[in-house]
């Protein structure tokens, strides 16, 4: 596994719905509302927590939409970098447990 | 425009019922005065039933969802409920009186990632609080709730409606809000019963009494705005509709009827014998409401407030035709601005500005009858 490995799973604090292939993301915690693009909704509804996200990126976002693979994947890790800071995506090195509504 | 307003308006434009309202119960251990439910239970939708009702939502696409009642924890599986909206991912919000919530309550609904819980106040005065609910000591349970829901960390509004019986009330309630660090809202609407009974409108504080509530800079934002005298409509103002209702949102009782709002009892199917989904896409009724613009009102499309009176539908349909006027809307519209509306002209409760040539006041309002 390489070292710059991330997983990223959904945090189960949020509410998320699908409104027009966009998708709306809140964080009740803070009340921060999201609305991902549709290559972002890709890798949102990819992040199981299990999936390496170089793996989402190839297979999600360039392999249905026509981009650069590195540019893709420089745009994501930022994307998720951006969404875990404000509690919606959590990130790690390792697998994630799919997190589920305790 | 927020992000928020244009989420909602493209849920509008796409007919997508972006938020709903469900009353999971019409039990309630309390027995407020001004309350238009019949608390008896009539068939409420089981577990399962409410279950796969929030299945067919996530699917339809709505987002935020509402509980409430009756009072939500009348039913012993809500936090079954709740844990079931929440791993559909629902934005949840519970509307309840907070005097089944204890520690444990509270702690549940905070590992259940609840967004708002949101909890009716009458008063700062426990004697006043208990005699609207009917429930002895209910003031002092509630007021405990709310720090036990607080030191959980979560956001809490308390909900103020301001009626005859506690109209002095506001003030002491917006403190009492403040020192326990939760949002308050105050709403002057009392709802005719469900089943049409008129008599709790009785209970609506005097429209002379409305300007101390616009006109207060601690209650009303953006005061200049808010009590402005009405701007001349434009051709997108008359093509434009009266709220969500129906359009983006809708209310489901606890027997599974859908209605385009919960003070718009218009039937328009139950879930328990139509999906969810054809009722909200195919039913007359929900098209009919959705096609009613401005334009089409029968006495409002004249009046100088149609774009921006908060004209409920729903009120109006309890009044006699949802293409019609809201009576208790044109009264909040004149007591917010000074500028009488079309249906109080029409009805001779009031003068046209400009047009008296004597002493007597521009605008003269006689009190207006409360339907029997």
């Amino acid at each position: 596994m390489p070292e710059n490995c991330i997983y990223v799973a959904r945090s189960s604090a949020i509410a998320a719905r699908a409104l027009a292939g966009e998708m709306m993301v809140m964080n009740s915690a803070d009340s921060t509302f999201f609305t991902l693009n549709e290559v972002a909704t890709a890798i949102f509804q990819a992040a199981d927590g299990r999936t390496p996200l170089r793996e989402i990126v190839r297979d999600r976002v360039c392999e249905q939409f026509d981009v650069d693979p590195e540019q893709a994947q420089a745009d994501a890790e930022q994307f998720v970098t951006e969404l875990s800071s404000h509690g919606i995506l959590l990130v790690s090195h390792q697998p994630l447990a799919s997190e589920t509504p305790r | 425009m927020s992000l928020m307003t244009e989420v909602g308006q493209k849920a509008f434009e796409l007919g997508v019922p972006l938020a709903v309202h469900m009353d999971v119960t019409y039990r309630c251990n309390e027995r407020c005065v001004h309350c238009y439910l019949d608390h008896d239970d009539h068939g409420e939708m089981t577990t399962a039933e409410i279950k796969d009702v929030l299945d067919q939502l996530a699917e339809a696409g709505v987002f935020f969802l509402t509980f409430s009642g009756g009072e939500v924890f009348m039913r012993r599986d809500f936090f079954e409920l709740v844990e079931h909206a929440r791993r559909l991912m629902f934005n949840v919000k519970i509307k309840t009186n907070a005097v089944m919530i204890h520690e444990r309550e509270a702690r549940r609904i905070r590992e259940l990632d609840v967004d708002t819980v949101q909890i009716s106040v009458y008063s700062h005065r426990p004697e006043v609080h208990d005699a609207i609910t009917k429930l002895p000591h209910s003031f002092e349970r509630t007021i405990k709730s709310v720090r036990f829901l607080r030191e959980q960390g979560l956001k809490v509004t308390i909900a103020n409606v301001l009626m005859t019986v506690n109209s002095a009330d506001h003030a002491g309630v917006q403190k009492l809000a403040a020192e326990l660090g939760v949002h308050y809202t105050l709403d002057p609407t009392i709802t005719p019963m469900m089943d049409g009974d008129m008599s709790v409108l009785s209970l609506r504080i005097p429209g002379a009494e409305l300007p101390d509530i616009f006109h207060n800079p601690a209650l009303v934002d953006s005061q200049e705005e808010f009590c402005a005298p009405p701007k001349p409509p434009s051709k997108e103002d008359l093509e434009g509709y009266s709220c969500s209702a129906g359009h983006s949102f809708c209310y489901i009782s606890p027997y599974g009827d859908v209605f385009p709002c919960v003070q718009f009892p218009l039937p328009t199917g139950n879930i328990r014998r139509q999906k969810f989904l054809d009722i909200w896409n195919l039913s007359p009724q929900m098209k009919e409401v959705r096609s009613i613009q401005a334009k089409d009102l029968t006495v409002c499309s004249s009046c100088s407030h149609v774009a921006s009176c908060s004209r409920c539908p729903g009120l109006a349909y309890m009044e006699g035709s949802m293409r019609g006027p809201s009576t208790a809307d044109c009264e909040k519209s004149f007591y917010r601005t000074g500028v009488p509306t079309a249906n109080m002209l029409r009805q001779g409760l009031a003068k046209p500005r400009g047009v008296s040539g004597n002493s007597t006041p521009l605008i003269q309002i006689l009190p207006l009858a409360v339907p029997a």
